[in-house]
């Protein structure tokens, strides 16, 4: 059973909690993962997605969400205007992912320092949403828990090194995965954790020689 | 450490513990998410604060959806309700419930209970019967929590999700915590709760999820009202002592069943029923242009 909110809410922005509140919440974890304020956004729909984007106001939330809108925001009605006159590019096209959930949307986003991120994920019912690829990397994220990415040098004992960091912490993990594109290249640690994560710790682990970045998610669920 | 997997646990844990089955849900959310009482009761606050701004915004709403396929269908409700067969109590109620689905058709801020598509009955419903009786906040958000619990029983046991059980899941449900809700507010016991689910979603077995175009508006927005005054009707006959013949854990699991054996064309996917109709087909053409 989940929670008693879960039933009587959450607090949302209509018409559909699939369509509209998990798409705002796919644009928010987007966003975050991001980590910096987004210049542009190019937009890839599929499936469900793709076919009636419009009449559920898919566009409108997943853009509101990459700007930091929460679900329950009502700006997120008005958030291509605002977009606009934040000087935010943004297009929306159609795409055919091969056995994707058929409401996923994968967003290209660039940042005002230049960074640029793809994060692919779906929409999976009720408003909760998976994030499944971030760049090359498959990962899980429900965004429900704050979560640490670390993308470091696949060597023995890197795994070890950050528990120990985040156990030093007191911070306990509730799901944690990792995956590497080839053996002793660059590998990527997937961590959801059940306390918010301090830039502290995340320095710690941005200092262990074999990280070549970490950065920390907030979760985006549970907050008044 | 409290714990319910049906309706009937639900009853006999309230019974044994002689309070409302709300205190045994608030209870099982201190002990499994860890929120304190008081915090609880504030965020449900804050749930009815949203429903009863979306209730009234509702009834003075003329706007259109985005599609153009519902708005303003309220305030005409609103408007004739001194004059229908069924009463102004009942004929406000369906207009609050149409209304509260229609700004959620506008994008507006609602409140999903259990569901975006199924929000406009739940608060319709309560606020009927509070104004009948007179309740007053606390016990609002009392039934609120006993309406929750009985939703978790539902989703613990079938769905509320069209996708995986039709409307029968959304509506039928947010029809079962309505009714129970109603009964806990005219003063009822546990028992009598338990009964009016049973009622509640028994008549709604079966029900399709057809959606024109895919959109929560045809028929959803209509619909809300109606089930609106269904739940009312179910909170009644239980509290005059009419019983279901079927208990109501055993109502939850054929709706379950029949959720699994309902084709696929007609939950959620617009491959079916309505949707598929002459009109549905051309409109969904109008709409998205193919």
């Amino acid at each position: 059973m989940r929670g008693v909110f879960d039933i009587v809410g959450p607090v949302m922005i209509g018409p559909s909690s699939s369509h509209t509140a998990g798409a705002a919440r796919l644009g928010l974890m987007a966003g975050k993962i991001l980590g910096e304020r987004v210049v542009k956004a190019e937009i890839l729909l599929h499936g469900s997605f793709a076919q009636t984007y419009r009449g559920h106001g898919t566009d409108k939330a997943l853009l509101g969400g990459i700007m930091g809108f929460e679900p329950e925001d009502e700006r997120l009605r008005d958030a291509l205007e605002i977009a606009s006159d934040r000087g935010i590019e943004y297009s929306f096209s159609p795409v055919d992912i091969p056995e994707a959930h058929p409401n996923t949307a994968v967003l290209l986003l660039t940042g005002e320092k230049g960074r640029t991120v793809r994060v692919e994920g779906a929409s999976i019912g009720g408003g909760n949403i998976r994030i499944s690829q971030i760049g090359d990397f498959e990962v899980h994220l429900t965004g429900k828990y704050p979560a640490l990415v670390v993308v470091h040098r696949d060597r023995p004992g890197v795994v070890n090194k950050i528990t120990t960091i985040i156990a030093r912490y007191g911070i306990n993990i509730a799901y944690m995965k990792l995956s590497r594109k080839n053996r002793g290249q660059e590998a990527m640690m997937i961590l959801e954790t059940d306390d918010e994560l301090t830039g502290e710790m995340l320095e710690d682990c941005c200092a262990v020689p074999e990280i070549i970045k970490a950065f920390a998610i907030p979760s985006i669920r549970g907050r008044e | 450490m409290i714990s319910f997997n049906s309706i009937a646990e639900l009853v006999e844990l309230a019974q044994k513990a002689n309070c409302p089955i709300s205190q045994i849900v608030i209870q099982w959310e201190m002990e499994n998410n860890f929120v304190a009482e008081e915090k609880q009761r504030a965020m449900m606050l804050k749930n009815w604060q949203v429903m009863e701004e979306s209730l009234k915004r509702g009834l003075t709403n003329y706007e259109k959806s985005v599609s153009g396929l519902t708005g303003g269908d309220a305030v005409k409700l609103y408007a004739y309700r001194q004059h229908g067969y069924t009463g102004e109590a009942v004929l406000s109620a369906a207009a609050s419930a149409v209304g509260v689905s229609e700004v959620n058709a506008v994008m507006g801020r609602i409140v999903a209970c259990p569901t975006a598509g199924s929000c406009g009955i739940v608060p319709a419903a309560i606020y009927a019967a509070a104004e009948k009786n007179g309740n007053n906040i606390d016990e609002i958000v009392d039934a609120l929590f006993t309406a929750s619990g009985i939703g978790m029983v539902v989703e613990a046991n079938a769905s509320i999700a069209g996708a995986y059980g039709g409307c029968q899941a959304e509506c039928g449900t947010a029809a079962g915590m309505a009714a129970g809700a109603l009964v806990q507010l005219a003063g009822g016991t546990p028992e009598i709760v338990g009964n009016a689910v049973a009622l509640a979603i028994k008549n709604l077995l079966g029900l399709a999820c057809d959606p024109v175009a895919g959109l929560v508006e045809v028929p959803c927005v209509k619909r809300n009202g109606f089930i609106a005054v269904h739940a009312m009707v179910a909170a009644d006959m239980a509290m005059a002592g009419v019983q279901s013949v079927i208990p109501v854990d055993d109502v939850i699991d054929a709706m379950n069943r029949i959720g699994r054996s309902m084709p696929s064309s007609i939950k959620e996917t617009a491959e079916g029923g309505l949707a598929t109709t002459k009109t549905g087909l051309r409109l969904t053409k109008e709409i998205f242009g193919k």
